[in-house]
């Protein structure tokens, strides 16, 4: 079983990035939850979502203690939240960020989604789209193929700067 | 064909299959998407019902039970506070012998502000005459959704159903789902006193203690054999579409030394308790109770029981513990743990098991006791 925790705001698109991923999974053949830790909920808020992904069935419905990756959509969360939490030893860190970022004993790679949404205008009410982006980076990475996330997006998604976006982020995360 | 779902879109997939004539619903908090999504397919023109938004959930229960004495197919969900602002009209509606469905999400009852996962909102309509189950899946939400028009519905039964799902551990949690092609499973509803116009009768008059026990031990009839309506109902749907349900869900029983008995979500993953058990050499099995009304029948002689309840009777009990202890003669070990969404994992499933001790009560995260 593979585990993925997703750090971000209320309104980062943490939700839909994660049900992308669950759905880009499925279509993999692979079975997949991706569950929202509700808190208090408004935008702006730190908020955590968890995607599994497993070969067979998924039973556990609690949250996931010792995740495998870890995605920051907004590093400005770090101050805040500590993104390190139960991640597994030389587990990885995928990060929205234009420039690298050092974390000791963890591999960190990052692309800047924020950059490559806007860079598309694909932008609703004021702020970037980072989940459609996000999943051609995680497609990179290895856990679903670009042509399951792709027609997870487009399954969703009409606007095809969606896959635009994804595709860019894919060649342009630092593996 | 398959899709990603959440528990509130498996409910609200498997009510435009039933095609319901009439959905009364108060779409404010503690509502869920489900009556949104619903709504969706009505204007999108995929589901030609009736929609009637209405100002509270005793006025969405009202408007349901007048809609389903006319014969017509009634659905609505609600959650939490305003299932038990239903309440008078929960007890109407299966006293007027109307097959209502509803999907509840289960969630925690203030005060304290509390919207995560719960079941005392739903043990606390137990005496309603509503038949109730909890599903573990979103697959099992659908499935169920789609079983449970079947069942109420059945002249044998005609009493109203709830579905029970947990709240964000199931209602917002995304699973692969696949949609089935129907046909005739669920056949088409005809309430036998419906209201006919043509032929005028009276609704609801004053009935005297003469008349009125009569009433009610024919609801004990129709509830009885509900049970009868609910395997075959769950045994043609196991035939047809190849998913087997029955009124607890079992893992790993057969040899086991301790069951681990718990409903909903928790049940489910119960049983990755069990496999970590296992794994040390204790004879673990889970039993998941899907029918909470009417409650099954269980035989547990001979094993220790752990019981996870996730809703109490104050100055009672758990009450799935005391169900079981009333219905099976077991002595559980009864566990409250996961009120209010209390994050309740294997491990500490695992550690109830290690710690049992049959015939007490232990609340989880309690230091002192209770």
């Amino acid at each position: 079983m593979y585990e993925i925790r997703i750090h971000s705001r209320g309104g980062q698109g943490g939700v839909t990035a994660a049900r992308l991923l669950a759905d880009a999974a499925f279509r993999g053949g692979k079975y997949a939850t991706a569950s929202p830790f509700y808190g208090a909920e408004r935008r702006g808020a730190p908020v955590v979502d968890f995607v599994r992904i497993n070969d067979r069935p998924i039973r556990i419905y609690s949250q996931i203690e010792h995740p495998d990756l870890v995605v920051v959509l907004d590093p400005s969360i770090m101050d805040a939240v500590d993104i390190l939490q139960g991640l597994k030893k030389g587990g990885s860190i995928v990060i929205n960020s234009p420039k690298p970022l050092e974390i000791p004993r963890h591999p960190v790679f990052h692309v800047d989604l924020t950059g490559i949404a806007i860079a598309q205008n694909l932008v609703v009410a004021g702020s970037p789209v980072l989940d459609t982006p996000l999943l051609g980076a995680l497609a990179k990475m290895g856990f679903v193929s670009l042509d399951a996330a792709l027609a997870a997006i487009r399954d969703m998604f009409s606007d095809e700067r969606n896959i635009k976006a994804a595709e860019i982020a894919f060649r342009e995360l630092n593996l | 064909m398959h899709l990603i779902a959440t528990g509130n879109k498996g409910v609200a997939e498997a009510v435009l299959q039933a095609q319901p004539d009439v959905v009364a619903a108060y779409p404010i908090t503690p509502q869920t998407e489900i009556v949104e999504q619903i709504a969706a397919f009505i204007s999108e023109k995929r589901l030609d019902c009736q929609y009637i938004p209405v100002e509270s959930e005793h006025s969405a229960m009202a408007a349901c039970i007048g809609a389903s004495a006319t014969g017509a197919r009634t659905f609505t969900a609600t959650s939490s506070h305003g299932l038990l602002y239903m309440h008078e009209m929960l007890h109407w509606a299966a006293g007027a012998r109307v097959p209502v469905v509803m999907a509840n999400v289960n969630r925690a009852l203030g005060p304290g502000w509390n919207v995560w996962a719960e079941h005392t909102d739903a043990f606390s309509q137990r005496d309603t005459g509503w038949l109730q189950v909890f599903a573990s899946t979103v697959q099992e939400v659908y499935d169920t959704m789609l079983m449970a028009f079947r069942i109420a519905e059945d002249e044998k039964v005609l009493l109203p159903m709830m579905v029970n799902l947990d709240g964000f551990s199931l209602s917002h949690t995304m699973q692969p789902m696949e949609k089935i092609e129907t046909g005739t499973f669920i056949p088409p509803f005809s309430l036998p006193h419906a209201i006919d116009t043509l032929h005028p009768v009276a609704y609801g008059p004053l009935t005297g203690p003469d008349e009125y026990f009569r009433f009610r031990a024919d609801m004990e009839r129709s509830m009885r054999s509900s049970r009868l309506v609910i395997r075959d109902t769950e045994a043609e749907f196991a035939r047809l579409f190849g998913r087997t349900y029955r009124e607890t869900e079992e893992y790993q029983v057969e040899d086991a030394d301790v069951l681990l008995v718990a409903m909903g979500t928790f049940g489910k993953e119960a049983e990755v308790a069990v496999d970590k058990l296992r794994k040390e050499g204790i004879k673990a099995g889970s039993l998941r109770v899907r029918w909470f009304r009417p409650f099954p029948r269980l035989d547990l002689a001979g094993r220790d029981i752990v019981v996870i309840d996730r809703g109490y009777s104050f100055g009672f009990g758990g009450v799935l513990s005391m169900s079981i202890r009333a219905t099976s003669r077991a002595e559980p070990y009864s566990v409250i743990a996961g009120l209010g969404g209390q994050e309740v994992t294997y491990h500490d499933m695992a550690d109830f098991v290690r710690d049992r001790k049959p015939g007490k009560e232990y609340w989880f995260g309690v230091k002192d006791d209770v």
